[in-house]
């Protein structure tokens, strides 16, 4: 199967933990309805990516996901997870293998963290200490501590503790899939950036296949390895890399599904570490101002960075501001507009107009600095996306509603 | 949040919804004291003595007690599954009409049920026929609080446990019955009241029971026998819808 892709490309194929899901004409029809709310759908999904779901609600995204394990049986058409067609398997089997995960964690509320996550193991059979080891395994993968998690109430979690809890059980029989129907449609905006990082960090530890049912293309954009856009009856309008959906949206409904200023949302597609940072005349505190001036006026900088003792940033002092010092002082300054070089461009861009700068510093490990982004940098690495995104549009894989004579997925069209 | 901080709420917590409990058994233990010393000094006639002796004014709570005793276990029977029956996919279609005949069952006056169903050619008289009214009049609390627990379950939690690969059956017994538990068992307590309150009728047609002692008060013209079945009658309702709310309280599922 055609599974490499330019997104997997750069990656260790050998780690990938998760397995295909093929579509291959799959149709839902509701009695009494005349139209179908899936319509003969054809969807590739490579192995170890992500997959957002997208599209207006109503539009059969959720329908067209929980066909995949089989919650909704299809009216017609397979589902092939692997190289197996699981159309015919028993139900409660398949979906043993899938992990499902819905908004809000669906957390019992009578079991335990514990009790939750050992659901699907206790299932399968497995014995008491290899489940209790995954547990707390699970618990640290999604960031809360075993001992103090393992034996709560879902009522004494946060939201966003909820949520991750629902992503451990979920993974515990380390499923190959993992579907998730709004995931993070429940909580707080704050809360949801930080589950989608951590989202985005598991993934890159487990490369598992996961789908994703979200109405937030920001989020399609963030999390993405590929977009799917649905309209209506779940037809597919567009089935692209996040980066080529933007630059090139297949039609006006794609266009308006995406929003305004999609310049502005590829940033969250590149992050600081990827740009070629500036370098900056940097001092210590107690240097003498005026030798660090003649220094900065030889390099032609407008700027110098003060760094503390293990060279994080302290202040971004001016020329002007530093031709009224005698020595660089030891304070720091709150105003300093500093970034993290994991952090999006969009981030970077936001720091640079609070701070009103036109730059930001940039922190790598430990708070060190690293560098200078400025304003240019940021619109390069706009033209850039551009310019790649529409360079190659082939090996995306299948997505179509040709229905099932067409399904075979040998052929990697693609239209648009 | 510190544990050494958060001990003495928790404790706290814990115990508080038993005052009302402690406070409740409190009160009728002190009236039932009060209605053994009341006997025991009182001067009673002949009559008196005869009903009101402690070995029959026993055997009178016993009758009332099994009366009401297979009655429960009777309704529990038929209710519990009936109720879960008519939450299941197709089955959700008869739940109107049956609980339509419920609701006839209750709404009809307990003393009509009784006497009716003692009337009746077909059915037995004396402690069965009772236990057929008593039934039909306490199934609605137990049905309809069964299918109100269940539909009150959180569908996303069902669906949760079906895309987790459980079977409609583990979902059913693993969350959607547990979750149901404290509706269902606040049912189960209202039905056990109305049956020991309208066992007092079952007395109307020779079902025994402390019925007997408010009749013959009536009959007789004896007060203190009126009185005493009267007030026993309501101490030992009073006294169930106690049990229950106890039992509600332990067997609430924890984490709720």
């Amino acid at each position: 199967m055609p599974e490499t892709t330019a997104v997997a490309e750069d990656r260790d194929e050998s780690q990938i933990t998760g397995k295909s899901i093929r579509l291959e004409g799959v149709t839902k029809r509701y009695p009494g309805q005349s139209t179908p709310a899936v319509d003969g759908v054809t969807l590739e999904i490579p192995a170890g990516q992500v997959v957002m779901l997208v599209g207006p609600s109503g539009c059969g995204k959720t329908t067209t996901l929980k066909m995949i394990n089989r919650l909704i049986e299809p009216t017609e058409g397979r589902i092939v997870l692997g190289d197996e067609d699981v159309t015919a398997i028993d139900g409660d089997q398949l979906r043993r293998r899938i992990g499902y995960v819905i908004q809000a964690g669906g957390l019992f509320p009578h079991m335990t963290v514990a009790q939750n996550i050992a659901i699907v193991p206790k299932m399968l059979g497995w014995d008491a200490q290899r489940i209790a080891d995954r547990t707390t395994e699970l618990l640290d993968l999604v960031s809360l501590d075993p001992d103090t998690y393992r034996d709560r109430y879902p009522k004494e979690l946060s939201g966003g503790q909820q949520q991750r809890v629902g992503v451990a059980r979920a993974l515990a029989a380390d499923p190959p899939v993992l579907l998730m129907d709004e995931p993070f449609g429940a909580v707080d905006p704050i809360t949801r950036q930080r589950l989608q990082d951590e989202l985005i960090r598991i993934q890159q530890e487990l490369r598992k296949t996961i789908v994703i049912v979200t109405h937030d293309f920001d989020e399609a954009v963030k999390l993405g390895d590929w977009i799917v856009v649905f309209r209506e009856g779940a037809q597919i309008v567009q089935y692209d890399t996040p980066e080529r959906i933007l630059a090139d949206p297949a039609d006006e409904f794609v266009e308006s599904f995406i929003g305004s200023g999609a310049g502005i949302k590829q940033l969250a597609l590149q992050r600081v570490r990827d740009v070629d940072l500036k370098e900056a005349i940097t001092a210590r505190p107690g240097d003498d101002a005026a030798e660090v001036l003649a220094k900065v006026e030889k390099a032609g900088h407008g700027h110098v960075v003060v760094l503390d003792e293990r060279d994080r940033p302290l202040s971004w002092p001016s020329r002007r501001a530093l031709s009224r010092m005698a020595t660089i002082p030891a304070e720091a300054d709150e105003r300093t507009p500093v970034i993290g070089s994991g952090a999006t461009l969009n981030d970077a861009l936001d720091e640079m107009l609070v701070s009103n700068a036109g730059a930001a510093l940039v922190t790598g490990r430990r708070g060190a600095f690293a560098g200078v982004i400025t304003i240019e940098e940021v619109m390069d690495a706009i033209r850039a996306v551009r310019a790649s995104a529409s360079d190659d549009l082939a090996d995306a894989p299948v997505g179509t509603n040709a229905g099932s004579d067409d399904g075979t997925g040998d052929e990697v069209a693609q239209d648009g | 949040m510190a544990e050494a901080l958060a001990e003495p709420t928790a404790a706290d917590s814990a115990l508080r919804p038993w005052r009302p409990l402690l406070v409740q058994v409190a009160a009728l233990l002190a009236a039932g004291a009060a209605l053994v010393i009341w006997l025991v000094t009182a001067d009673l006639t002949a009559v008196e003595r005869e009903t009101l002796n402690p070995d029959s004014l026993l055997q009178l709570l016993g009758q009332h007690l099994w009366l009401t005793a297979v009655s429960t276990v009777i309704v529990l029977a038929i209710a519990v599954p009936l109720g879960v029956l008519l939450t299941r996919g197709p089955m959700r279609r008869a739940a109107g009409p049956v609980l339509a005949v419920a609701n006839f069952g209750q709404a009809a006056p307990a003393v009509g049920l009784i006497v009716l169903i003692a009337a009746a050619p077909f059915l037995p008289n004396g402690f069965w026929a009772a236990i057929i009214a008593l039934v039909l009049y306490a199934a609605l609390p137990v049905l309809g609080n069964t299918m109100i627990g269940i539909r009150g379950v959180d569908q996303r939690l069902v669906e949760a446990g079906r895309g987790m690969g459980m079977t409609a059956r583990a979902v059913l017994f693993r969350i959607e019955l547990p979750l149901a538990v404290p509706v269902m068992l606040a049912g189960v307590r209202t039905a056990l009241v109305l049956l020991v309150g309208t066992a007092a009728l079952a007395s109307f047609i020779n079902g025994g029971g402390l019925g007997l002692l408010i009749t013959t008060g009536v009959n007789l013209y004896e007060l203190r026998v009126l009185v005493t079945g009267a007030v026993m009658t309501a101490l030992l309702a009073l006294l169930i819808d106690w049990v229950g709310r106890v039992v509600e309280h332990v067997a609430r599922p924890k984490g709720m």
